[in-house]
């Protein structure tokens, strides 16, 4: 098993933990007009990159939510930011 | 390609063996095809196997970025089944398990099709409603499968408890054509059946890049080199994010890790394949001996062939409920292959911008048991530019909103 640095906890376990979304990936504004590709593409289309990853998680006993970096290939943590900060 | 044949083995018993043909070859490959598909697992050689078969196109090379067959091909439960409950779904996965029936004979390789039954537990009562109605279903589509009795099921497997406690069994859905098959031998025969064609297997051959031109496809850069084609077919699972990206266009296809492990070989105690999904695990066993248990995925993507010890743990405590006799078995081996989920666990087999690009993924959880299908309708798709069997699993259901929502009926790893 992993273990996670939550920003507020500490070193947590992985199963502590769970996956929110992709960082940076915002919802199209649904007052205004929204085409069937941009909002397919916000529904279901993700980077999925191999390599580092941008991603927004949740430190379920603490119930914040923030940032993690990571590598995708290596399992490597890089990073874990509140979401009020940006990643060094 | 010599033939296998009981005479052949008393053939070559009498000159010590020396008369068998390598099963394929490896060429380097040449500047120029008409088709080159990336990926030699099962589907791409299936579809290869069938271009050449149905289409007569043979002038095809297939592309392995490591060993055929070493990606999730070899790393599935080689569970066959077809009772889905959609009907583009049924059609695609039912022709798949017909052509198993055959595979053995039309590829004369043995690729150990066991059509030793399968069940599907119900242990809660929205699955006993769910999978009724599939049954109903699978009825209109021509799909062979039943709704049975818990009794039933404890004749079926004799090493299961149907009391519970937590989930007890009560009933289950029963396809007696399902089963298992030797997931490296399919594999292993198509190649060899594709290879007899004059189709080229390049092993070790990495895709780094997808060279177009005015929209569309004119070849592929590899660590062999250049090389041209008319027509690409890229089927590389997990990795189809990291190709379609390649080739300048994004899939809605997330990978995940998903693992399987086996037991201590043991004699035969369970000669059906179970399935069960609400505490989410499924169990055969092998000819060897081994209790083949397919475990749950990452719960975030990524791209390690690898697994994790807490998932291993969690699916063998939900299994030693439904089947006690677990709490008893040694584990032996575990391991993990990268799938490429889609959102409506449903495959992508589809044109894609790029023209003469097509793509066949998203098989997800469960794609060993739709090769043959798969292969099959992608084939006809590539060669024809549309096929019956492939065209409700387009690309562009995402953006029509036309899903085929099998994430319920299905979802689970399988």
């Amino acid at each position: 098993m992993q273990r996670f640095t939550c920003p507020f906890c500490g070193l947590r376990d992985e199963r502590e933990f769970s996956f929110a979304g992709e960082s940076g990936k915002t919802r199209p504004d649904t007052a205004a007009e929204v085409s069937d590709a941009d909002w397919s593409a916000y529904l279901f289309t993700g980077t999925n990159p191999r390599g580092r990853t941008d991603e927004i998680w949740v430190h379920t006993p603490c119930q914040e939510y923030f940032r993690m970096i990571r590598d995708t290939v290596t399992m490597e943590v890089l990073e874990t930011v509140p979401l009020r900060r940006d990643p060094s | 390609m010599k033939r296998y044949s009981a005479f052949a083995i008393a053939r070559e018993g009498f000159r010590a063996h020396k008369g068998w043909d390598r099963a394929w070859t490896a060429p380097e490959p040449r500047k120029n095809y008409d088709v080159i598909i990336v990926g030699a697992g099962g589907h791409g050689l299936a579809t290869a196997y069938y271009l050449g078969r149905n289409f007569g196109i043979t002038n095809v090379a297939i592309l392995e970025k490591g060993w055929l067959g070493g990606g999730n091909t070899g790393r599935n439960t080689t569970i066959i089944r077809s009772n889905y409950l959609q009907d583009p779904s049924a059609a695609i996965y039912e022709k798949a398990r017909s052509l198993y029936e055959t595979l053995s004979q039309d590829l004369n390789y043995n690729v150990m099709f066991s059509p030793r039954g399968l069940i599907m537990l119900a242990q809660t009562h929205h699955e006993v409603r769910g999978y009724q109605r599939t049954a109903h279903a699978n009825k209109l589509q021509g799909v062979d499968t039943e709704w049975i009795s818990p009794t039933r099921v404890k004749e079926l497997c004799p090493i299961i408890e149907l009391k519970g406690p937590r989930y007890p069994v009560l009933g289950g859905l029963y396809q007696e054509r399902g089963g298992t098959a030797r997931h490296d031998a399919v594999a292993w025969g198509y190649a060899r059946a594709c290879s007899a064609m004059g189709m080229d297997i390049i092993q070790n051959c990495e895709v780094t890049g997808i060279r177009t031109e005015a929209g569309r496809v004119r070849g592929v850069s590899t660590t062999k080199g250049e090389i041209d084609c008319q027509k690409l077919g890229i089927v590389v699972a997990g990795h189809s994010g990291v190709l379609a990206q390649m080739a300048g266009f994004r899939l809605p296809i997330e990978s995940v890790a998903l693992q399987a492990l086996v037991s201590e070989p043991i004699k035969p105690c369970m000669d059906v394949v179970v399935m069960a999904n609400t505490v989410h695990g499924y169990m055969s066993q092998s000819d060897k001996g081994e209790m083949v248990i397919g475990g749950g995925a990452d719960g975030f993507n990524n791209y390690t062939q690898r697994g994790s010890f807490h998932h291993i743990e969690e699916t063998v405590r939900s299994l030693i409920e439904t089947f006690p006799m677990v709490s008893r078995l040694k584990m032996l081996r575990q391991w993990g292959g990268i799938v490429d989920m889609t959102g409506d666990r449903s495959p992508i087999l589809s044109k894609t911008p790029v023209d003469n690009i097509f793509i066949n993924c998203g098989w997800g959880t469960g794609g060993f048991k739709a090769i043959p299908g798969s292969g099959w309708g992608f084939a006809e798709l590539m060669a024809t530019g549309e096929s019956a069997l492939c065209e409700a699993f387009s690309l562009d259901r995402f953006r029509a909103g036309r899903f085929i929502d099998e994430s319920v009926a299905a979802g689970v790893a399988h």
